[in-house]
């Protein structure tokens, strides 16, 4: 493999995964087998022709590679990093039913990294058409739809709230796993493109709804950025965030380096994170690196645990402790946190998410000493912007609801990514916004 | 970037500055605040919108910590990296009533634009407007130009009552009705003064400023309890009804980053006085 090793990485916030070599990633591309009926391509949301680009790396043809993956995916060097491989396009590959299969996000995101280092070139842009899109949030759907919009010769402007583009991708997900300048290189293409990003801009407060409906068309990729509390007690003590906060507060504000940098964020000593996602691994072990002993309590069993297999064995590594089976109860302190006080689970019938579900076991309670609690139990849509969007309709957890290509119920108004789906990935999120933009697209052309 | 346009030393330590900011100055209104972004190692702190002015902004803040020390030192014709706002949700006034906004040092900060809107929406607006000392009492001259009446106190007696602004609000409740009250300040001020409108039956708002990061709803760091229920003071508020918030969670976690904040001032004064000593300084 190719990560650092866990006691040198555990200090830093440098990359895990140093990536392969064009001789290993040749080797590695010449592995696959080119299926006539390629399986890989339909486990990728952005259909990325794989065996094409697979056949160009196995020829050291890393240009020719880049331009195909380039042709359905403007973000490779984001996504052969972020993306669930697992369960998409290497999930689906046939080398997997006996072996390994072939390991095409690190191919990806090597051709990526390649072009980088020896010059971009750009995908071809169209004609000007005239038309004006708003592109609201510029996470990982605001900027695939841009991209895909922009390509296509409309006229993009993002609005971004907070002071740097990029959404989740620079405030959620830490560098070891996603550089920041990854995520810059990436987006600084749609900039070049003629995507126009203005940064600071609060949709709903800075620019009204009727603004935003003044365009030819909206898309909100407004994302999953409520996050959810637990609700037990404690929960206001001092050393309790959120993920969001805690992960923003190192991420997009660089607490890691106070006081070089002005934002603080406390520095536990001995840290418990609530939850099992990718959040959840990626707060326990940026707690890691910020100096604590980390504990991480999941409600269900090991096997259940959400997050990706590989977040899951780095954070093992690098000494993330793992409590399955128990859910915090009470957070103990004054006004510091103490402890937090949990209850063993166990696991009963089958939910409505056909997991079985999980039920305290009475008088098991007990108690771990932490002094700060991180709770990454999930998030949900943003309400501030959509609310105030008369006319659409809302699934049961206030995502807003769409069409299999992302019309919400408002005419002109597309919605793709976290806010329709709910909580998910980077790499569906822009899937989903690359349907949507075409159909905005075609909406655009027909008028 | 954006720049500032004026800036001046109203009192000890609190500062007034007008920032050209057209996207917040555009849509702001009453109650509202922004979040400011000085450069790329700070901190993002939220600022009640104190005034607007065209495609500028002004804000009012007390020289107290690392950021606000550094703002102050901020001349006309400087830049401050990022502007974001208007955040929160604005006033809600209510129209040909009687009100009274009351503010207690540097929350008087956030009075003028709340007395304008209610005086706009036909209210009969009461002023009362508090400070340690005469000297460090700040926009007097402006509310009083807003204001029917302006009643002024001071904790010394150096100007207007000797006492504390919910004593003049306690007798001024005494002389007639009023239908609605603003009280800014400190927390604990907050706190007390609030109680004073209790029994009258007065809807009273606070303006609350727990830690916020990015002001939109994002992060959950600015919580509060209001009415036994947990709400973001940068979404939900930041106003509230006085008589539902518990003060002191509130209080409690504004001091979280105490350590901190006092660590971080020491850092820049001490840069501050090597720049200095070795001429980098003016």
């Amino acid at each position: 493999m190719t990560d650092r090793p866990a006691d040198e990485r555990v200090h830093d916030f440098l990359e895990v995964d140093q990536g392969l070599t064009p001789a290993t990633a040749v080797v590695e591309a010449e592995r696959c087998i080119r299926c006539k009926k390629p399986t890989c391509v339909g486990g990728c949301p952005v259909e990325i022709d794989i065996p094409a680009f697979l056949a160009e790396v196995a020829s050291a043809n890393f240009r020719g590679a880049a331009d195909i993956i380039k042709r359905d995916n403007l973000f490779p060097a984001i996504c052969g990093r972020v993306c669930p491989q697992e369960i998409q396009c290497e999930g689906s590959c046939i080398l997997g039913k006996k072996g390994l299969p072939v390991r095409i996000g690190a191919l990806e995101r090597f051709v990526a990294d390649w072009e980088k280092e020896q010059g971009i070139s750009l995908p071809d842009v169209a004609q000007p058409t005239g038309k004006r899109v708003a592109v609201v949030g510029s996470g990982p759907s605001g900027l695939a739809a841009a991209a895909e919009l922009a390509r296509a010769g409309h006229k993009v402007t993002i609005f971004e709230s907070l002071h740097r583009p990029g959404g989740v991708l620079v405030y959620g997900i830490p560098s070891f796993r996603l550089p920041k300048v990854v995520v810059e290189a990436e987006i600084a293409q749609i900039a070049i493109m003629g995507v126009e990003i203005r940064l600071n801009h609060l949709a709903g407060q800075s620019v009204t709804v009727d603004e935003l409906l003044s365009y030819d068309a909206v898309f909100l990729g407004t994302g999953a950025g409520l996050p959810f509390f637990m609700g037990i007690p404690g929960e206001n003590l001092n050393g309790v965030y959120s993920a969001n906060e805690f992960l923003t507060r190192v991420n997009l504000m660089h607490a890691d380096r106070f006081p070089e940098f002005d934002t603080p964020v406390a520095r536990g000593s001995r840290v418990v994170v609530v939850g099992g996602g990718n959040v959840a691994m990626d707060a326990a072990r940026t707690s890691r690196r910020l100096g604590a002993r980390v504990t991480l309590v999941y409600r269900r069993r090991e096997d259940d645990l959400p997050a990706r297999w590989a977040e899951i064995i780095h954070a093992k590594e690098e000494g993330v402790e793992i409590i399955c089976c128990a859910n915090p109860v009470r957070i103990h302190g004054d006004p510091e946190v103490t402890g937090v006080e949990c209850v063993r689970m166990e696991m009963c019938a089958n939910d409505v998410s056909g997991r079985p579900e999980p039920q305290p076991i009475p008088g098991s309670n007990f108690t771990i000493d932490a002094d700060v609690c991180i709770e990454a139990i999930g998030q949900g849509p943003n309400p501030l912007l959509i609310r105030q969007m008369r006319g659409v309709e809302y699934g049961p957890k206030g995502n807003i609801l769409v069409d299999e290509e992302g019309r919400t119920a408002i005419p002109h108004v597309f919605a793709a990514g976290d806010v329709a789906t709910g909580a998910a990935t980077v790499i569906l999120a822009m899937g989903g916004a690359k349907t949507a933009a075409k159909a905005i697209d075609r909406m655009l052309r027909e008028e | 970037m954006y720049r500032v346009e004026k800036a001046e030393k109203l009192a000890a330590k609190v500062f007034q500055m007008w920032v050209c900011a057209p996207h917040v100055a555009r849509q702001a209104r009453a109650g509202q605040f922004l979040i400011v972004r000085i450069d790329q190692q700070g901190e993002r702190i939220p600022l009640t919108i104190s005034a607007v002015e065209d495609d500028s902004v002004r804000i009012i803040f007390m020289a107290i910590g690392k950021t606000t020390s550094h703002l102050s030192e901020l001349k006309a014709g400087d830049t401050i990296l990022d502007v974001a706002g208007p955040l929160g949700k604005p006033s809600e006034i209510p129209s040909n009533g009687t009100c009274a906004v009351i503010g207690g040092g540097v929350g008087i900060a956030s009075t003028p634009i709340i007395a304008r809107a209610a005086k706009a929406a036909g209210n009969h607006v009461t002023g009362i407007i508090g400070a340690r000392n005469a000297d460090l009492l700040i926009l007097e001259d402006e509310m009083r130009e807003i204001c029917d009446e302006l009643y002024i106190t001071t904790d010394d007696g150096s100007r207007g009552t000797h006492g504390f602004v919910s004593d003049v609000l306690r007798t001024r409740l005494e002389e007639g009705p009023m239908d609605c009250a603003w009280i800014i300040g400190p927390a604990i001020m907050m706190k007390v003064t609030s109680q004073v409108t209790l029994p009258y039956g007065v809807k009273t708002y606070v303006s609350l400023n727990p830690i916020m990061v990015d002001g939109t709803g994002m992060c959950g760091s600015c919580r509060v309890v209001v009415g036994g229920e947990t709400r973001f003071a940068c979404v939900d508020g930041p106003e509230f009804d006085a008589h539902q918030v518990d003060f002191d969670t509130l209080m409690q976690r504004q001091r979280i980053y105490l350590r901190e904040e006092r660590e971080a001032l020491d850092v820049y004064h001490n840069d501050r006085c090597a720049c200095r000593e070795n001429g980098l300084h003016d």
